[in-house]
């Protein structure tokens, strides 16, 4: 910010942004067909929305934070989990080719809420004896925690949120760098070697190959980075609620 | 093709390249737009998901709880059908043990009552018989007597006194029953 002069557009769009834009359209529509009006005898349809629905509600929220808790914190962390899945697909649908995640603003929003939410948990639950029961650890003898606190200051404090960010964030732009490398060189194989009658070429069957089997793997990293983020948003703000750290 | 960082493309114009983890204010500014529509979304999708899920997961538990219901009746009722079995069983082996002694005592006071009779009528017989038996004894002894002395007078061939004739027979009599308690 601010590196680029006094020129920077603050409301500047660019293809990722409306990458962002069109992901979470298109996620928020489905889920609405799915959900507008739920029945108790499910459709098809919404009988699989509320399998990946249901998922993330049970298995991410609710076993990690409990049912009252877990209802509490469960629209943001729903909408951590959904806009990162939707922004994390389309580094994978063709004509999009990049993930609305791969560059640091969004990665970096997201963390950020999680940091607040957490954070906000811990001062909600125990004012006052959050911050103490963060940075000195009971049953810790006293000189230790010449050592330990800053040692918590920085895992907890620190570390999270930008772990957080930088995980999404790397995955992301490692897969896309990869999906680049084999399609780039396929086309060069293809466009610039074999169409010319260098053999060497065939290589790009090779290249097309691992681009596909990297396409699904990134199907798996783009599922499994927001069930991580997701997961340890959930997990930060139980380790918040906690009574005993 | 698009890249993933089109700020490192700046390096072929020159300008120094920004660093990739420092964001964009508009990145910032268009993910926290982003984040809030999404966030909205699900301040709305997420209530009507778990009524969703709440109502049905009472439906199931209500419909678990009528089966349970359901169940315990039958089983109630089977277990008083069997208890009523049992307890007309048991009625029915009453009244049988009831019958049987019954009649048993029946048997027994008839017998009794038998019995009395029958000992009733052999002593009324013996009676009778013993009562004939001195009418006979008086009669044989009246009759003896007389064709004794009938026989005497007609032996003797003359009348004797009727006082002494009596005396007589009856001496004579008892001399016979001596004389026979002296065989035996």
């Amino acid at each position: 910010m601010g590196l680029t002069g006094a020129e920077e557009p603050i409301f500047g769009l660019n293809r990722i942004m409306l990458i962002r834009f069109l992901a979470v359209a298109v996620m928020m529509l489905i889920l609405w067909l799915a959900v507008r009006n739920m029945r108790i005898v499910p459709t098809r349809f919404q009988a699989g929305a509320e399998f990946l629905l249901g998922f993330v509600r049970q298995n991410v929220i609710i076993d990690t934070l409990g049912e009252k808790d877990g209802r509490r914190f469960m629209p943001v962390l729903m909408a951590m989990f959904f806009g990162i899945l939707a922004m994390n697909i389309t580094g994978i649908i063709p004509g999009l080719n990049i993930a609305g995640t791969s560059v640091i603003g969004m990665p970096l929003v997201l963390a950020l809420v999680a940091y607040v939410l957490f954070i906000y948990a811990g001062l909600k639950k125990h004012p006052g004896a959050f911050l103490k029961n963060s940075l000195f650890p009971s049953g810790v003898p006293l000189p230790i925690y010449i050592i330990v606190t800053p040692i918590e200051f920085l895992s907890t404090f620190v570390l999270r949120p930008v772990t957080l960010a930088l995980r999404l964030l790397m995955n992301m732009v490692a897969g896309h760098l990869l999906l680049v490398l084999c399609f780039a060189a396929t086309h060069f194989f293809f466009l610039s070697m074999l169409a010319y009658g260098d053999f060497l070429g065939l290589l790009g069957i090779g290249t097309l190959a691992f681009g596909l089997a990297f396409t699904l793997f990134e199907i798996l990293v783009a599922v499994l980075q927001a069930y991580v983020f997701t997961y340890l948003a959930a997990v930060y703000i139980q380790l918040a609620l906690a009574d005993e750290h | 093709m698009q890249l993933a960082f089109p700020v490192v493309m700046a390096d072929e114009h020159g300008e120094a390249s920004p660093n990739p983890l420092i964001p964009a204010i508009y990145d910032i500014v268009w993910s926290a737009v982003v984040f809030a529509i999404v966030l909205v979304f699900f301040l709305w999708l997420v209530p009507k998901l778990n009524k969703a899920l709440d109502a049905r997961r009472d439906a199931i538990e209500g419909a678990l709880e009528r089966a349970e219901a359901a169940e315990a009746k039958a089983k109630a009722s089977v277990e008083e059908n069997a208890a009523i079995l049992a307890e007309a069983r048991a009625e029915a082996s009453q009244i049988r043990e009831k019958a049987r002694a019954e009649g048993a005592q029946i048997l027994a006071e008839l017998k009794v009552a038998a019995q009395e009779e029958a000992d009733r009528v052999g002593a009324t017989a013996r009676a009778q018989i013993e009562a004939e038996r001195q009418a006979a004894v008086q009669s044989l002894r009246q009759e003896v007597g007389v064709l004794a002395l009938d026989l005497s007078e007609k032996v003797v061939g003359e009348s004797l006194d009727e006082q002494r004739a009596a005396g007589i027979v009856d001496r004579f009599l008892a001399d016979l029953e001596a004389e026979e308690a002296g065989r035996r």
